[in-house]
């Protein structure tokens, strides 16, 4: 696919840790509303793809240009109202803060940007409303199931409407029913909202949810989408 | 599939016309392959002759004649031990994937590209069967599971098989 249009672009990136590269030359694009999977084995730089595309890594050349501003040029605390605003995040694990319920922890993202308490829990509500866990709102992280708890995590990564949506093996601590529910809700509701999703999985089944994969390898990434 | 035990297995619920056998089949386990009217009637001739169905009626209407089966004491029993029986796992050792990728390689081809190309044709296909799941039944979903599995089994080892490549490359030009 071409980069014409896209909405998050990466150009020729490159990424050591010490003398080992992660990252040698990768390239990625993807459009508004497109679920793109990015695939490859442990250690082949998928990762480190994710967190030079959100600006949590700054790679050591090419760039990212997110929505035509490229993210090496901002400052820190762009970058950082950039995460907290237009991109939304979704891990494996240990995501959810367990000092707080389940309803504040969603609503947590908009009291961060100063939103009111109270609009921010009517907001969060909808959410969770739409990923199936309004009934846990009043319970604390430890107290959901697995599954619970990852549904409250993407309603969290979508309650502020972002425009890209990163998740990193976002089933991994799933059962396969619970997982491909997750998968189902967030790309629904991704889809609906014309949000970018940027999927890192090794599960082909979870990349199946994807309109188009890319396959890191040695650092380097390959758009599968015009391979036949 | 033996179509014999399930056309049988779906007579135990009651008589019925050829016809109706078809159209139970094929609902519930047709979905892309439906039977043919040829298959349904030579199949229960055969089960006529090994004794497992009988004629229950015969209905004489404008047309040709309507004949009823229904399932014998043996049929019921032929049923039985079918659904206790395993089935035998196939282990696909004759690969043609295998082949292809150690024919890459003896011929200096880019065995890498061959993977990488299965793996989006594999996943193209996963994709399809997971929108028929978002929009199918119940049933729907479960066949598409299983076709699902075996895809992934599929991906996970031409995954490894890339992950070995280089160990691969040195056996077989040994």
């Amino acid at each position: 696919m071409t980069p014409a249009g896209s909405l998050l672009i990466a150009d020729g990136l490159h990424k050591a840790y010490g003398r080992t590269p992660a990252l040698d030359g990768a390239h990625f694009s993807i459009h508004p509303g497109e679920v793109v999977a990015v695939m490859g084995p442990s250690g082949s730089g998928k990762s480190t793809l994710l967190h030079c595309l959100a600006g949590i890594v700054t790679p050591d050349s090419g760039a990212v240009h997110y929505g035509g501003r490229d993210l090496s040029k901002m400052s820190d605390a762009q970058r950082s109202s950039l995460r907290r605003g237009e991109f939304g995040f979704v891990f494996q694990f240990g995501q959810l803060v367990p000092e707080l319920n389940c309803v504040e922890n969603v609503a947590l993202p908009l009291r961060l940007n100063g939103v009111k308490r109270k609009e921010a829990e009517a907001r969060a509500l909808t959410w969770m409303e739409r990923l199936e866990v309004a009934d846990v709102r009043a319970k604390r992280p430890g107290e959901v199931s697995g599954g619970q708890g990852q549904r409250v995590a993407v309603a969290r990564s979508l309650v502020t409407g972002p425009r890209v949506l990163f998740a990193d093996e976002p089933t991994g601590a799933l059962d396969s029913l619970n997982g491909e529910r997750v998968m189902e809700l967030l790309t629904e509701a991704a889809r609906e909202t014309r949000a970018a999703v940027v999927l890192v999985t090794h599960e082909a089944r979870v990349a199946a949810y994807s309109d188009r994969e890319v396959v890191v390898r040695d650092g380097k990434a390959r758009d599968m989408a015009g391979v036949r | 599939m033996s179509i014999g035990h399930t056309l049988l297995g779906l007579l135990e619920s009651g008589p019925r016309h050829g016809y109706d056998l078809k159209r139970a089949f094929d609902e519930r386990f047709g979905h892309d392959r439906p039977l043919h009217y040829g298959q349904v009637y030579s199949t229960m001739s055969r089960l006529l002759k090994n004794g497992l169905v009988e004629v229950d009626g015969i209905e004489h209407g404008g047309g040709p004649e309507r004949k009823r089966y229904a399932i014998t004491d043996a049929g019921i029993t032929d049923v039985e031990q079918w659904l206790a029986q395993p089935e035998k796992p196939e282990p696909y050792l004759q690969s043609v994937l295998y082949t292809k990728v150690v024919l890459a390689l003896l011929t200096g081809r880019d065995a890498g590209d061959l993977l990488d190309v299965q793996r989006a044709e594999h996943l193209r296909l996963m994709r399809d069967l997971t929108q028929r799941k978002r929009t199918g039944d119940l049933s729907d979903q479960l066949i598409c599971d299983h076709a699902l599995f075996h895809l992934e089994a599929d991906l996970r080892w031409l995954e490894l098989t890339a992950a070995r490549l280089g160990q691969l490359s040195k056996a077989v030009r040994s």
